[in-house]
């Protein structure tokens, strides 16, 4: 199913945080729900084609979660964190680790907020915190999938973005 | 020794952003844009400097004047930085399309 609503990632240079901003055609307890059963994210969450599973999900006020990530050639990455508040259907905020990184220590703190919009409909803003830019800078960089880039584009297009991807 | 100078760092300070905002469409010379802040114009060319040593802009003599001029190429590089991160985002948000679609369905059906 094809959708008109558009992902914005907002990433001012030299930030240690970045936006994640998305409307959805669903009401805001329907989509909080998406976002926050362990049924729902184990279809969402993972990359294309890789599902992943919970070993642990605890959405509420200090709670931790745990899930496991497979690659293609078979190995396996795991990612945890700790819930900090659990807030249906508005909020949710937590921290994020990745446990594939050389060293420990390298954790984001994520803030979730649900709006509602006219229509039936809802905004969703994640709001990830890095513990320094280069952080932030390697977790964007991580999240190429399989380097398909579209060759450079118009420079009014690219202004365009520019301006979007740097101010908020 | 040198630092490493990048397409990130030439655009980490918000007065390097604006000049590149500046310059996009039309180069300009060192006073015209100094004219455009409230800063010396020794800061502007301070500022002018580090983004031609990252290679986003190129200095080019006219006689006495001096032409600033976007790298169009060094700025496509900023916006294929995050698109890649975005298309991620965008798969994943397609997932949670059809998950509510099929919820929405079964509510009313």
């Amino acid at each position: 199913m094809g959708s008109t609503n558009l992902t914005r990632i907002v990433a001012e240079a030299g930030k240690q945080e970045l936006f994640v901003i998305r409307e959805f055609d669903a009401p805001r307890e329907l989509v909080f729900r998406v976002f926050s059963e362990k049924e729902y994210l184990e279809q969402w969450v993972g990359p294309k084609d890789l599902s992943i599973r919970y070993e642990k999900f605890e959405p509420r006020e200090g709670g931790s979660y745990r899930f496991i990530s497979g690659s293609c050639d078979g190995m396996e990455f795991g990612f945890h964190g700790v819930c900090h508040e659990h807030t249906t259907p508005e909020r949710i905020i937590q921290t994020f680790e990745f446990e594939g990184l050389p060293e420990r220590g390298h954790v984001v703190l994520e803030t979730s907020r649900f709006e509602p919009l006219p229509g039936e409909r809802t905004r969703v803003t994640i709001h990830s915190v890095f513990q320094s830019v280069a952080d932030r800078d390697g977790m964007v960089k991580s999240g190429m999938e399989k380097g398909i880039v579209d060759s450079h584009e118009k420079l009014d297009v690219l202004l365009n973005k520019l301006t979007h991807t740097l101010v908020a | 020794m040198e630092s490493r100078r990048d397409i990130f760092q030439a655009i980490a300070d918000p007065s390097r952003r604006e000049i590149v905002r500046l310059i996009a469409f039309q180069p300009m010379n060192l006073n015209a844009i100094a004219e455009n802040f409230d800063m010396s114009r020794q800061a502007v060319s301070l500022h002018i400097k580090i983004m031609s040593e990252c290679g986003l802009i190129t200095i080019k003599q006219q006689g006495r004047e001096r032409f600033c001029s976007i790298e169009p190429k060094k700025l496509a590089e900023i916006a294929d930085w995050i698109e890649p991160y975005r298309r991620t985002w965008e798969g994943r948000f397609g997932r949670v399309d059809d998950i509510l679609h099929k919820l929405k369905t079964k509510k009313n059906g």
